[in-house]
């Protein structure tokens, strides 16, 4: 009797659903926009709102009052120096991984078929997805001053290339470990994947159609390549920069551990709030970022890039 | 797009030079685990041993915990994204609706921003509500970036499946749930393990979100991070990570064959 | 005996669209009736008011009495074969014929036994293992056949069932379906844009156009005396004949439909036999169509075609004609 009450009502919420399909979407979406909204945006307010505290010097505590004191103390020569390193890496980064990603999604799209295909794809998700931390610390056995480089500049008597290039001002250093240039090597290989797999996609679209009437109207491959499949592929190329970039914009741990310890955004955020306990400050960092990348998705999103995600 | 005539020379030798940029330095990982150099990074190692494997297993209980942990909050992580992140799909596959597009981007975000912001975000949030930290102020924020890998697997999969598939259940007699239980949940199955293996690959090994959420407990990927800042046996930290990578690398495999199976057949419907 | 469907005043909208507008039908039982239209024309939207996909926005929908509207489709006792089959791929074909009996408690041997049934009855018998990926699209149209007729519907709803299928395919599933209704006696209902199809298949045509119904009627009458200038057109092909220009040559002062089949055509001069109405003209064109040809000709200003047996090359283009027709072919139309 109990039971079949209780299938019935059951059916009858199925019937109810079933005629407001509204509210049935409404009930599948409200978990997880209810998990997005409290536990990520209210924690993303829950920082703005630091920002407008400020510490007291004296005691170290924070000050529960609304002031902008604390982005005037952002706003030094020190910390531009810093948003203007990390943002000069992060564009850095972004070129050179789209360069170095884009032949590799290039054949992949239109060269490898079958197993290769296949392969192709497997050899960039097993990267992509491999451990952050594992990948660093490979880089990390690279770049010693007594590991495989060296080794290898040394065998092919390129040693003093490599004293050459750790010579230069701002970018060398004492090794490879120490310098911009490891940060920098590291940041692109860890990022890579994620700019070869949306260019990939974005390049899978470009229908054979439009290859064979390009020639077809009477232009050269190279025309054809500049005309038809670049245009075609750039949505992907930006969608693949909104990570790599954003991705450098905010990394801490890279520069602590490959680098001259010249501070980014990252690594002075995690200081000011870890030792330093300048939580104000700490929030006012990180809304440079999210301001950055705000503006960054906005002309991403203009030029198609979303569709390309 | 594809092309009958081969690729030139230089395509060829850059996409090649590309991938071996990707690759070689997982091998050397696996190298530096067998080194019998414990102090440096010496390159070639100066003899090889197994010691190592076995120092883990016998010597180093501080590994266990960590390990411990983490397949903990990976496992509680992918339970809460599985469910969130298919509820997100299902949503916003079945209806267009105002507003839809910025949803989709809400999910995208905590992967979009930096990791910094989120890890950085809870904690504050934690400090305001003097939230005590244990494992469940971890999960809290992997389950937030785990949610939208799901939510784009699922999310794939159920714009393959064609409207009138639920329609014919519903026409053959099967009410809502019915048509979810045997037509809906069979065909997106394999979109949801293999989103499922992803988001525990993502959690096992994240570490830039945890460190601000884990207070002093240790996961696996910060038990790695300490030995990366202060050394004790550098092997070992080889040894690890190879044990991470093989944690991570079946369930990725997995995941895509689970979705390439599903390729051929979610498209029979017509 | 009530109607197996009955719509009075039936509309549905989709904002401002309004697909269907204020439709009333009547189909019988055991009728096979056709929904002929061009696309949007509101047949679709007619068909799923019917299986519980749509709900009407205003207006009565009753099934064999029973009021349709607020019953979601599960709690209908009608079945739909859909346009693209909608195989569950991830079912043998004897999963997919059962399926309705599965839901509804059946237990397994017996919808096993029913559902082997059904199969052989569309000649689909030792296919139950396979998976519909591995059917051609004429077979899986027939499992899709099976699937709903498993169920005894009290009506079976088609859509555009045969569109996807070639030419053969289809003349060979028309006659089937036609042999299995009959056999059944279930009613049938059908929607279809293909005027060819809706003509050999149907007892009864309903015609729409911009959601409303614009004539009903028997495949003959509404052939032979479509009321309206769509109706004539869509139906067929029809000579459209302004009001003065019908006046002149038999008719009364309304626009005409002609059909093209029924005109005459002869050499100046040559007496045609019985009660005829001549006019005088030349020829702009000749199609050959094979077993017919349709000639065009220009009469005083008013194009008209004509589509005779193909006999031999008797006339050429530009050649003066006479056309003849009987004045009963002649059909007056409103103004639409």
């Amino acid at each position: 009797m109990n039971t079949a009450t209780s299938a019935h009502s059951r059916g009858r919420l199925a019937d109810f659903l079933y005629r407001n399909s509204g509210i049935l979407t409404l009930a599948l979406l409200l978990p997880p926009l209810l998990w997005i909204g409290i536990v990520y945006l209210g924690s993303l307010f829950a920082l703005l709102l630091q920002s407008f505290y400020s510490l007291d010097e004296f005691s170290g505590l924070i000050v529960h009052e609304f002031t902008f004191s604390t982005y005037r103390r952002l706003f030094t020569p020190t910390n531009l120096t810093i948003i203007l390193r990390t943002v000069v890496m992060a564009a850095a980064v972004t070129i050179v991984s789209a360069i170095v990603a884009f032949p590799i999604a290039y054949y992949a799209a239109r060269y490898a078929r079958g197993g290769w295909k296949a392969l192709f794809y497997l050899a960039v998700m097993m990267p992509l997805w491999s451990s952050y931390l594992v990948k660093v610390y490979a880089w990390k056995l690279i770049l010693a001053k007594e590991g495989i480089i060296t080794w290898i500049a040394d065998k092919l008597h390129l040693g003093w290339v490599l004293d050459g290039l750790l010579a230069l001002p701002v970018i060398g250093g004492s090794s490879l470990s120490f310098s911009y240039i490891g940060t920098f090597l590291v940041f692109v290989y860890i990022w890579l994947p994620y700019m070869i797999l949306p260019t990939q996609a974005a390049l899978e679209r470009v229908a054979k159609n439009f290859i064979e009437a390009s020639a077809d109207l009477g232009a050269t491959p190279r025309q054809t390549f500049s005309t038809v499949i670049f245009p075609l592929a750039l949505p992907g190329i930006i969608a693949g920069s909104i990570f790599t970039f954003s991705l450098t914009l905010g990394d801490y741990i890279i520069p602590q551990i490959v680098g001259n310890s010249r501070p980014f955004i990252g690594t002075t955020v995690y200081a000011l709030q870890g030792t330093a306990g300048d939580i104000p400050l700490a929030a006012a960092f990180t809304v440079v970022p999210v301001i950055i990348m705000g503006i960054y998705l906005i002309v991403a999103r203009r030029m198609g890039a979303f569709n390309a995600l | 797009m594809h092309s009958e005539t081969p690729a030139s020379l230089p395509l060829k030798m850059a996409a090649i030079g590309g991938l071996l940029f990707l690759h070689l330095p997982l091998a050397l990982i696996f190298l530096y685990a067998f080194t019998t150099e414990e102090k440096s990074f010496q390159f070639p190692p100066p003899g090889l041993t197994l010691r190592w494997f076995s120092v883990v297993w016998f010597e180093r209980p501080d590994i266990w915990g960590p390990l411990w942990l983490s397949v903990k909050v990976a496992t509680l992580a992918t339970l809460i994204a599985l469910v969130l992140g298919t509820l997100a799909a299902a949503a916003l596959s079945r209806a267009k609706f105002f507003g839809k597009d910025s949803i989709s981007l809400l999910f995208i975000l905590p992967i979009a921003l930096p990791g910094i912001i989120t890890g950085i975000s809870l904690r504050s949030a934690f400090d305001i509500m003097s939230v005590p930290f244990s494992t469940w102020t971890i999960v809290l924020g992997h389950a937030t970036f785990c949610i939208v890998v799901v939510y784009n697997n699922a999310l794939a999969r159920f714009r393959r499946l064609s409207g009138s598939m639920i329609e014919a259940s519903m026409d053959l007699g099967a009410n809502g749930p019915q048509t979810f239980r045997h037509v809906i949940l069979p065909q997106i199955g394999s979109a949801l393990l293999a989103g499922s293996m992803l988001a525990f690959a993502l959690s096992f090994d994240e570490v830039i979100v945890t460190t601000f959420t884990a207070g002093q407990q240790t996961t696996l990927p910060i038990w790695m991070l300490n030995e990366l800042i202060r050394p004790r046996q550098r092997p070992v930290t080889n040894v690890v990570a190879l044990i991470v990578i093989a944690v991570t690398f079946l369930p990725i495999l997995a995941a895509y064959y689970l979705t390439r199976e599903g390729e051929h057949t979610g498209g029979t419907g017509k | 005996m009530p109607a197996a469907v009955s719509f009075q005043r039936v509309s549905r909208h989709f904002g401002h669209v309004r697909a269907v507008d204020d439709v009333s039908l009547e189909i019988a039982e055991g009728e096979f009736f056709a929904m002929l239209g061009p696309s949007g024309s509101g047949k679709t939207t007619c068909l799923r008011l019917i299986a519980g996909f749509e709900q009407p926005s205003s207006g009565h929908i009753e099934i064999f009495g029973q009021t349709a509207e607020g019953l979601p489709p599960y709690r209908r006792n009608v079945n739909t074969v859909f346009q693209d089959y909608a195989l569950f791929p991830h079912m043998t074909v004897g999963e997919n014929v059962a399926y309705g009996l599965m839901i509804k408690g059946v237990g397994r041997a017996e919808r096993d036994a029913k559902a082997l049934d059904s199969l052989s009855m569309v000649k689909l018998k030792g296919f139950e293992q396979r998976r519909p990926s591995q059917l051609s699209g004429g077979q899986r149209q027939r499992v899709a056949l099976a699937r709903a007729l498993v169920n005894q519907p009290k009506v079976l709803l088609l859509d555009e069932p045969l569109g996807a299928l070639d030419l053969k395919l289809r003349e060979q599933m028309q006659e089937e379906l036609k042999a299995l209704q009959k056999q059944l006696g279930i009613t049938f209902v059908f929607v279809t844009h293909d005027q060819g199809e809706a003509l050999s298949m149907a007892n009864r045509v309903a015609i729409f156009n911009d959601g409303k119904i614009v004539q009903e009627g028997t495949p003959n009458d509404v052939y032979e005396r479509p009321r309206s200038r769509f109706v004539a057109d869509f139906v067929g092909s029809s000579n459209l004949l302004p009001p003065e220009f019908a006046m002149a040559h038999g008719g009364t002062k309304a626009w005409t439909s002609l059909r093209p089949e029924k005109i005459k055509v002869v050499a100046p001069g040559e007496p045609v036999h019985g009660n005829h109405h001549t006019v005088s003209g030349h020829i702009i064109s000749i199609q050959y169509q094979g077993a017919v040809t349709r000639i065009s000709t220009d009469v005083e200003g008013t194009r008209i075609a004509a589509v005779v047996p193909t006999l031999n090359d008797i006339f050429k283009e530009g050649d003066p004609v006479q056309l003849a027709w009987e004045t009963h072919n002649l059909v007056a139309m409103d103004a639409a």
